[in-house]
């Protein structure tokens, strides 16, 4: 799958809520199907189908635990889809980190001044 | 100490990017920051090894603003600039943005929102573009159509994987 499928096939997969709701429980930890079905008082085929739809885009995988097959979060097509949004994100967060610094300093020196003016003359 | 980024960044409806930031300063200060030279000089820089060569600010509705950036080591320059639609100091800028070698087709509004708490300041950054394609291109996407709903949702789905 190209990267733009992957991309196609996370998007999807992240349109609807339940799978979003999903894809969140797993994030604190593995799941069963039945652990999964509970709150969300769906039934668990209905669960499967979304089950799948998030596996096929690579979102979740299974467990080695062959009898109770628990769902597992899979971080990179998340990440991917994330990407552009994190490099926007940090490229401006350096500048407003240096601009944190020079606030720091301007309020300092706004402070001082002030002091400066208060003080009593002798 | 806390050491989560503070920037907020998301897509937002078909044209939009929003960024959302904190400082811990009052609303006047980060405004001047915003629209002196001298102070946007000290830290609107590209990445390390670039310098802000040119900064004129004619902060008037109407009037113009330009900004050069330079790479130190091999000399390459990047411009670019606009014109200042709305002004109510300190609380509100709006004003056109364009590249001088455009990276997307013609002009974004950029929407710079200044909000005062306790001291600190919320600055809400809106860029909208000309066109839901525009936007999608900035966003470097290959993908068609509900891009911004998708990181929306994206953005969501992230927060609570955060918390």
């Amino acid at each position: 799958m190209s990267t733009s499928d992957r991309l196609d096939a996370t998007f999807a997969a992240l349109a609807d809520p339940t799978r979003r709701a999903i894809l969140a429980r797993l994030a604190k930890g593995d799941a069963t199907v039945m652990d999964l079905a509970k709150p969300f008082s769906m039934s668990q085929p209905a669960i499967s189908k979304h089950l799948k739809v998030l596996e096929q885009a690579g979102l979740i995988s299974r467990g080695s635990d062959a009898q109770r097959r628990p769902r597992r979060i899979e971080a990179k097509p998340l990440g991917e889809a994330n990407e552009w949004l994190e490099n926007y994100r940090k490229f401006w967060e350096g500048r407003y980190q240096q601009l944190d610094a020079l606030l720091d300093e301007l309020k300092l020196s706004k402070q001082t001044k002030t002091k400066r003016a208060k003080r009593p003359r002798s | 100490m806390e050491t989560k980024s503070k920037l907020k960044v998301t897509a937002q409806g078909e044209r939009e990017i929003v960024m959302t930031r904190d400082f811990d300063a009052p609303r006047d200060l980060v405004f001047e920051c915003h629209t002196k030279p001298e102070l946007l000089k000290k830290w609107l820089l590209g990445p390390d090894g670039w310098i802000m060569e040119v900064c004129e600010v004619n902060l008037k509705i109407g009037g113009k603003y330009r900004y050069v950036w330079k790479q130190i080591a091999d000399g390459i320059t990047m411009g670019m600039g606009g014109e200042f639609k709305v002004i109510t100091r300190p609380e509100l800028i709006h004003c056109t943005e364009v590249f001088d070698e455009a990276w997307y087709p013609g002009e974004a509004l950029v929407q710079s929102h200044f909000l005062e708490k306790n001291e600190r300041t919320t600055l809400i950054v809106t860029i909208l573009y000309n066109s839901k394609e525009t936007r999608d291109m900035v966003l470097k996407s290959p993908m068609e159509g509900g891009v911004a709903i998708s990181y929306n949702r994206l953005e969501d789905l992230m927060e609570t994987l955060t918390k």
